[in-house]
């Protein structure tokens, strides 16, 4: 919506950009007034990546204009973008972990004043956008909420007319996301534009004044999501309407299958987090959601789960009644159990190796004699016939099994990978972040399994930061905080504002009664 | 405006397979310039380094000889490659094979009979195995880059020859010179073909060792864990395969690959020990490993081809007149060129700032 008077701040027009293979960004069009907070909604896939890397420079158009205050703009470079205004922070945050706070800004600053005007100009703007911020902290000291703050005030320094935020709150709790947001309704306030990057409907529609939708690298919509429900919303990002995760009442409570008590593991570098006192049952029938935010302890709890670090004290973890705290990932899964890593790629799956091959890389050992001759000898034909069937159980999108794993995309892959672990019925399932960047419509087929291998019986315990899935398809909920672990509650009990709570770390209680 | 590389979003398979053949060619190219440079025609140069030892049936034999070793030791190099070990110190491996190997004809002339060529392998592998597994020790212990140990082993590993072959292991009935004493006939690795060449039967030993790693590599779990633990050591991790025991593994086969191939060029080839045994071969058989794409069946053309430039070295040292630090300019520039090309297969090359086709 062009105004009369003045032009938009930022306007593109039929921006197209091609990959080997896709078509990215399908003649996108998109205005941006001064003084608005602007929604880029879509799936994962749907090209919000693209058009942002193309807005900020990193990307070139293959065809269409970029117009910024109206007039044509050729971005060669993120450098060129931030010297007309245009700044962004990244989902993944490129933080010295061993540097302060100020001395990561001075860093990234393309003419960085001395250290003293730098620290002085950070603790002001801190100050007036409610961001508060120690430039003497070390980073690798300050939560992920605090690093943000870091990353937003070394854009602003730069004076942006447009700040361009992908997921920020994907990593926050509900209370810092609150914080957040009257820190971007200040900076309308003051004039400046805001790009946010978001699927969260709620927030959107909580925050933002206009709203453009991408499907399959098209614009399928421009709305005002104060108007509209987030059904609606929903509907108009995925394509078609979605059906809830089926979720009934829970068994009452189950045999436990998965026994972790008093369990302790040190921090291995300076920078990991040290469990404390851990007590976690998992039960038959049930899900056990473990809340937090990230960088609590969650990676560390999950390698101990899993046996890729081994406990000292066997007795700590038992699984159907067996000790397995010295056993090995392997010997686990002869046990029954199965897990699903945080990481696709690199940890999952090996990215350059094919599906068929990554079926091998949880069962050569779990599936006996079945995919593995005595000799060592793989059995090819009935790997391919496993990957085969891996790939049709959860109707994963592939051009066949020879295709690398890190060919797919985030969602197919995690498919992939959840369908491999499920595929053996494992009575005890251990998942870290079960739909991390991963579409709606895969997210659901994934939760819906996860309740369904619980409700025929099996032990599910689901670590993530989607306080939302885990509200969604938990019987318990359990918050981990600095490397402690709150008392399960019933899920009935949990909403976000007492997770929240817990998940900042107030009256976590250590361990539990158990 | 500097150069930086960038990540490839799809490497071209069909350059991938023609890079060792496009990397030879370049090779070729910057030796004929070379001979030019040194006032050789080139394409008369070309021909006594590459065509010349291939046409007659006493230098195809020749090349067996020097291409045995290569391929022995650069199929263990491939495993310790693929899986991220990077053992540099083959050629201490090989020399410590043909010491341990060659204790018992050395100490023991007077035991000589028909167990002795077994046993004498058997220890070469076993002595280039626990060479290999020091390096192997320090990084899986203490964390210790392998590089290094591995490189400044091969430091020790010379010294050691010399001392022994000057010093308790000198033959007493050599008039001094620093040899131990000439094998007995049971102590020699026989000739396959006694009438047309010396090629003995060490390029039977590296035809089925690369073929019982091609099989490894391609068809077990082993190969498996290798190339999963290569490419990703979380998944690795996560499949349950031990690093360190692979790490352990790697250098524990490849050096007894290279203590074979010291032993077999010690008995075979030599028939005694002396102060240096190995042209290079556990150094420039690492340019064959990476020749040969890490792949034994690459290995052994790419083990042909770099026991060429011996020959051919040899050969223009003595027709040409060129020096024979020619042969590791020769060898230099192939490892150079594969290097690149590998290279700017995975990557392309592009000005900083300008952000075309990233």
């Amino acid at each position: 919506m062009p105004s009369d008077t003045q032009p938009p701040l930022l306007e593109l027009e039929k921006l197209r950009k091609a990959f080997p293979g896709t078509l990215a960004n399908d003649d996108v069009d998109l205005v941006i007034n001064p003084g608005e907070i602007h929604a880029l909604l879509g799936e994962n896939g749907a090209g919000k990546s693209t058009l942002v890397k193309m807005i900020y420079g990193v990307l070139r158009p293959d065809a269409g204009a970029i117009r910024w205050h109206g007039e044509s703009v050729d971005l060669p470079n993120p450098r060129a973008a931030r010297r007309r205004g245009i700044g962004m922070v990244f989902q993944h945050f490129s933080l010295f972990e061993a540097l302060s706070a100020a001395e990561n800004i001075a860093l990234s600053l393309d003419d960085a004043p001395p250290m003293d005007t730098l620290t002085q100009r950070a603790r002001e703007l801190s100050e007036r956008y409610g961001l508060p911020l120690d430039p003497h902290a070390m980073v690798g000291d300050l939560s992920v909420g605090e690093r943000q703050r870091i990353e937003i005030v070394r854009c602003l320094l730069q004076e942006p007319e447009l700040l361009i935020l992908d997921e920020p709150t994907s990593v926050l709790t509900p209370q810092e996301a609150e914080q957040l947001f009257k820190t971007l309704e200040q900076l309308r306030a003051d004039g400046k534009s805001i790009l946010y990057i978001s699927h969260r409907l709620q927030e959107v529609q909580r925050l933002c004044d206009n709203a453009t939708v991408l499907r399959g690298g098209k614009v399928v919509g421009h709305c005002k999501p104060a108007e509209e429900s987030a059904a609606s919303l929903a509907t108009l990002m995925v394509g078609s309407e979605l059906p809830e995760v089926a979720h009934e009442e829970a068994l009452e409570s189950g045999a436990v299958l998965l026994d972790v008590r008093a369990l302790t593991r040190p921090a291995a570098t300076p920078f990991a987090v040290a469990l404390q006192d851990v007590y976690l049952q998992g039960r038959s029938g049930r899900i056990l959601g473990i809340a937090g935010v990230a960088g609590n302890g969650q990676g560390e709890l999950f390698e101990v789960l899993s046996g890729e670090v081994l406990t000292e004290q066997p007795l700590c973890i038992k699984m159907r009644n067996k000790a397995i705290g010295n056993l090995g990932i392997n010997e686990r899964r002869k046990l029954g159990a199965a897990f699903v890593p945080e990481e696709r790629l690199g940890h999952g799956a090996v990215p350059n190796m094919s599906l068929i091959d990554n079926a091998l890389l949880s069962r050569h050992r779990s599936d006996g004699g079945e995919l593995v001759g005595i000799t060592g000898r793989v059995k090819r034909g009935k790997l391919r016939k496993l990957a085969a069937r891996i790939v049709e159980s959860m109707d994963v999108r592939c051009s066949g099994t020879e295709q690398p794993a890190g060919a797919l995309s985030g969602g197919n892959l995690q498919k992939y990978i959840i369908a491999r672990e499920l595929d053996r019925k494992p009575k005890v399932l251990v998942v870290n972040q079960p739909t991390w960047g991963v579409d709606a419509g895969a997210a659901l087929r994934i939760r819906n399994a996860l309740v369904q291998l619980a409700r025929d019986g099996s032990a599910v315990v689901v670590i993530s930061q989607d306080l939302e899935e885990l509200l969604q398809i938990s019987d318990d909920v359990s918050v981990m905080h600095d490397g402690k672990l709150s008392f399960p509650m019933p899920v009935a009990e949990a909403n976000p504002e007492n997770i929240g709570l817990l998940m900042g770390g107030s009256e976590a209680n250590a361990g539990g009664n158990a | 405006m500097a150069l930086e590389l960038v990540k490839r979003p799809s490497p071209s398979r069909l350059f991938a397979a023609l890079s060792p053949f496009i990397a030879f060619a370049l090779t070729l190219l910057a030796g004929a310039l070379l001979f030019k440079i040194q006032g050789v025609p080139p394409l008369a140069g070309l021909y006594t380094y590459f065509v010349e030892p291939l046409t007659e049936t006493w230098s195809l034999h020749e090349l067996a000889i020097k291409a045995a070793p290569l391929i022995l030791i650069a199929v263990g190099l491939a495993v310790c490659f693929l899986s991220n070990n990077w053992n540099i110190g083959a050629e201490g491996q090989f020399i410590l094979g043909g010491i341990f190997g060659s204790a018992l004809p050395v100490l023991y002339p007077e035991l000589s009979n028909n167990t002795t060529l077994p046993v004498m392998l058997l220890m070469g592998a076993a002595g280039g195995a626990l060479f290999g597994l020091i390096p192997a020790f320090l990084k899986v212990k203490f964390n210790a880059n392998e590089i290094l140990t591995s490189l400044m082993l091969v430091y020790v590993a010379q010294l050691l020859l010399d001392w022994l072959v000057r010093g308790p292991w000198r033959n007493p009935a050599g008039f001094g010179f620093p040899q131990t004493r000439a094998f007995d006939e049971l102590a020699r690795l026989p000739a396959i073909d006694n009438m047309a060449g010396r090629a003995h039967w060490g390029i039977a030993f590296a035809l089925i060792a690369a073929l019982a790693l091609w099989w490894l590599l391609r068809s077990t779990r082993s190969g498996f864990e290798i190339r999963v633990i290569g490419a990703s050591p979380r998944a690795g991790a996560f499949a349950g395969f031990s690093s360190k025991r692979l790490t352990l593994f790697a250098f524990a086969l490849s050096g007894g690959l290279a203590g074979l191939a010291g032993i077999v060029e010690v008995s075979g080839t030599i028939g005694q020990l002396q102060p240096s045994i190995s042209p290079g071969y556990g150094f420039t058989a690492i340019i064959v490993a990476f020749l040969g794409r890490l792949n034994p069946a690459g290995i052994v053309a790419a083990g042909t081809v770099l026991a060429l430039t011996y020959l051919g070295g040899e050969a223009a040292q003595m027709s040409l007149g060129l020096s024979d630090k020619a042969v590791r300019v020769f060898q230099g520039l192939l490892l150079f060129f594969v290097l690149a090309t590998d290279t700017l297969i995975h990557y392309q090359l592009r000005r900083s700032g300008d952000t075309h086709g990233a």
